[in-house]
C-alpha cells in the first residue's frame, strides 16, 4: 500500500476478488440484491409457492364416486366443513386451544413474575435455563414423558393410591366428556400434556413484559393505599396484559396446529390437525385438507389482528 | 432502575412458581428413571426392578443407529443452509434500509409462526403437484426452510449490537470487503451463528411434524419414536432412546446459552 501514502485516491484494485470488492462498493444496492437472492427465492419459491398451492387445491374438490379430484374452481369444499362432523372438529379444536391458553397464563404468571422481579444472579440463570431446557428438549420425548405419567400403571395412579384418593382420581374420569378409561385416553390427559409443552411459550413473553414494569410504579400504587390486590389488578396486570398476549399467540396456534399429542394422548375424536393429517392421507381428500389447513391460518389472522391492536408485538 | 431489592418475594408467590419449574421438569426427570426399569411390558410405577441391559439391546439395534444417522445427516445439511440464508438476510435486513424489509423479517418467520402441519402439508402437495418423489432431500428442504428463522433471529440480534463503523474504519484503513467480512464482520458474528447453527440443528433434530409429510420411507429418529408411540414394539429399547435424545438435546442448548448470555436472546422468539 505505498501508493496510499501519496494518493489520497486509491487506484483500483486489481484480481478478480479486488474488481468484486470495489464493485460492492461502488453499488450498495448490487451487493444487498446478491445477498437477497438466495434466501428469497428459497423462502418464496419453496415456501410461498408452496403455500399458494396449498391454498388453491382447496378451491378444487373430490367427487364423491369416483374419489378423483376434481380441478374447477368451487366453494363446495369450504362448504363442506361447515357439516356438523368437521365442525365438531373445528369448535373442540378452538375449544381446547382456548382452555390451554388460559390455564397456561394461569400457571405460568407467577413463574414469569418471580423470574422478573425477585430472581437475582444465579437464580436469574437457573430460572432462565429452567425453562429453556423444557422448551428445547424434544418434543416426542416430553409426550412420551406423559405416557409414562398418565397411563393407569404409571405414577399418577400410584399417588392417587398412596394417598388414599382414588375415588377421587375415578369421580373425575367419570365425568362426562372430559373423562374416559384412564387419564391417557381422555380430553384431560389431551390438555395437561398440551399446556405442558406450550407452557414456556407463555412464560418466555410474559417475563418480558413484567421485566418492564418499573418497581417505583408499584410502590406508587401501595402509597396511595392501594392494597396489594388492587394494585395487581389495577397497575401489574394491564401492564403484563401485551406479553400475555403475545405468548397466548403461541399455546393458541401450536395447539390449533397440533396433531401428534391428540394422536397419542386422548379419545379418538379428532381434532384439525388430525383431521388434515387423515384427509390428505388415508382418506385421499387433498381438496378437503387444504380447507381444513386454512381454518387455523384465518384463526390466527383475526387473532393478530386482535393482539396487534393490544400491543403485543412490542412485547415479543 | 428498580427500587425494590431489598424486598422478598411473598411465599405464595415462591411455592407457586417453584411448582411451576418442578412441573416443567419432572416429567423429564421421570424418562431417566424409566430407562433402568427391568419391566417390559407395562409402564408400571414404581419399577419392579433396576437394570441397565436395554442399553446393550438399544446399542445393538440396527434400526435405532440407522434412523440416528439419517437425523444426523439431515440436521447437518439443513444447518449449513439454514446458515447460509440466515445469515445473508440478516446481514440484509440489518445492515441497509430499503422498501419490503419489514416484508422479508415477516417471511423469513412466517414458516415457524404458521402451525407445522400447515407447512408440512403445503410441502407435500407441492411435491406431488411436481411429481418429486419423496427422498432425504425433501426432508432437508422443509427442515432448512423452518431453520432459518433460528439463524436469522440471533444473527440480527449480534448484527444490531455490531456498530457499523467498525466495517466503515476496516474499508478506510484499506482492507476490501472480504478481508472485512474475514476479520472484522465474521470474528462478532462468529458466537451468534454458532449459537444460531445448534439451535437450528437441534430444532431440525428433534422436528417430527413436518418430516411426517416431507419424508417418504426414510425414518428419522422423531419418526422412529413416533412409530414407537403408537404402536409399541420394545418399550425399553423406546425409553433409552428417550433418554439418549434429552441428554443430547441439552448440550447443544446449554452451549448455545453460554455462547449469547451476553444481552443476547438465545431465539427467545420460540421455536
Amino acid at each position: 500500500m505505498t501508493s496510499a501514502a501519496t494518493t489520497s485516491i486509491l487506484p483500483r484494485r486489481g484480481g478478480f476478488f479486488g474488481a468484486l470488492s470495489d464493485a460492492f462498493w461502488r453499488r450498495p444496492k448490487l451487493l444487498l440484491f446478491l445477498m437477497l437472492t438466495p434466501p428469497l427465492l428459497w423462502l418464496g419459491i419453496i415456501y410461498i409457492g408452496s403455500l399458494l398451492a396449498l391454498l388453491l387445491q382447496s378451491f378444487f374438490s373430490v367427487d364423491e364416486f369416483s374419489g378423483l379430484i376434481n380441478y374447477e374452481f368451487t366453494l363446495a369444499t369450504y362448504a363442506e366443513l361447515l357439516r356438523p362432523a368437521n365442525f365438531d372438529i373445528i369448535l373442540r379444536t378452538v375449544i381446547m386451544a382456548a382452555a390451554v391458553t388460559l390455564f397456561s397464563a394461569a400457571i405460568g404468571f407467577p413463574i414469569a413474575y418471580y423470574a422478573a422481579r425477585y430472581a437475582k444472579g444465579k437464580w436469574k440463570a437457573i430460572f432462565y435455563l429452567g425453562i429453556m431446557l423444557p422448551l428445547w428438549s424434544s418434543y416426542l420425548v416430553k409426550i412420551y414423558a406423559w405416557k409414562l405419567i398418565l397411563a393407569k400403571e404409571g405414577i399418577l395412579t400410584w399417588i392417587f393410591a398412596k394417598l388414599h384418593l382414588l375415588w377421587l382420581l375415578d369421580g373425575i374420569l367419570a365425568l362426562p366428556v372430559i373423562g374416559g378409561n384412564s387419564l391417557s385416553i381422555s380430553y384431560i390427559g389431551t390438555f395437561l400434556v398440551f399446556v405442558y409443552i406450550w407452557l414456556p411459550y407463555m412464560i418466555l413473553p410474559t417475563q418480558a413484559a413484567l421485566e418492564r414494569v418499573p418497581g417505583n410504579l408499584l410502590e406508587a400504587s401501595s402509597d396511595l393505599g392501594a392494597t396489594p390486590r388492587q394494585t395487581f389488578r389495577t397497575v401489574l396486570l394491564p401492564l403484563a396484559l401485551p406479553g400475555i398476549i403475545a405468548g397466548s399467540i403461541f399455546t393458541f396456534s401450536l395447539t390449533l396446529g397440533d396433531y401428534i399429542i391428540p394422536q397419542i394422548i386422548g379419545s379418538s375424536r379428532l381434532f384439525i390437525g388430525q383431521a388434515v393429517y387423515s384427509q390428505q392421507g388415508t382418506a385421499g381428500n387433498v381438496p378437503l385438507a387444504a380447507a381444513f389447513s386454512v381454518v387455523p391460518i384465518v384463526i390466527m389472522a383475526i387473532y393478530l389482528w386482535i393482539a396487534k391492536r393490544q400491543g403485543a408485538f412490542d412485547a415479543l | 432502575m428498580r427500587s425494590d431489592r431489598g424486598h422478598r418475594a411473598p411465599l405464595v408467590l415462591k411455592i407457586a412458581a417453584g411448582a411451576g419449574l418442578l412441573f416443567l421438569h419432572l416429567p423429564i426427570l421421570l424418562i431417566f428413571v424409566y430407562a433402568f426399569t427391568t419391566e417390559e411390558k407395562s409402564y408400571q410405577w414404581p419399577p419392579p426392578g433396576f437394570t441397565t441391559q436395554w442399553f446393550a439391546v438399544t446399542w445393538n439395534r440396527p434400526d435405532v443407529w440407522q434412523a440416528l444417522g439419517l437425523s444426523v445427516q439431515v440436521a447437518t445439511i439443513a444447518t449449513a443452509i439454514a446458515l447460509l440464508l440466515g445469515t445473508l438476510c440478516a446481514a440484509a435486513v440489518s445492515q441497509t434500509k430499503f422498501f419490503g424489509r419489514e416484508a422479508i423479517s415477516l417471511l423469513v418467520i412466517l414458516p415457524i409462526a404458521l402451525p407445522g402441519i400447515i407447512t408440512g402439508i403445503a410441502l407435500r402437495s407441492a411435491f406431488s403437484l411436481f411429481d418429486i418423489p419423496f427422498s432425504v432431500w425433501t426432508i432437508i428442504l422443509g427442515h432448512a426452510t423452518f431453520c432459518v428463522v433460528v439463524v436469522y433471529n440471533n444473527a440480527v440480534a449480534r448484527f444490531r449490537r455490531t456498530s457499523g463503523s467498525l466495517i466503515e474504519a476496516s474499508m478506510d484503513l484499506g482492507a476490501d470487503g472480504f478481508q472485512t467480512f474475514r476479520h472484522v464482520v465474521l470474528p462478532n458474528i462468529g458466537t451468534a451463528l454458532l449459537a444460531g447453527g445448534m439451535l437450528a440443528f437441534a430444532l431440525s433434530f428433534d422436528e417430527v411434524i413436518v418430516t411426517t409429510f416431507t419424508g417418504g420411507q426414510q425414518s428419522t429418529l422423531p419418526i422412529w419414536m413416533l412409530e414407537e408411540l403408537i404402536r409399541p414394539r420394545q418399550r425399553p429399547v423406546t425409553n433409552v432412546v428417550a433418554m439418549v435424545v434429552v441428554l443430547v438435546t441439552f448440550l447443544p442448548i446449554l452451549a448455545a446459552y453460554y455462547l449469547t448470555r451476553d444481552g443476547d436472546q438465545v431465539a427467545g422468539s420460540g421455536k
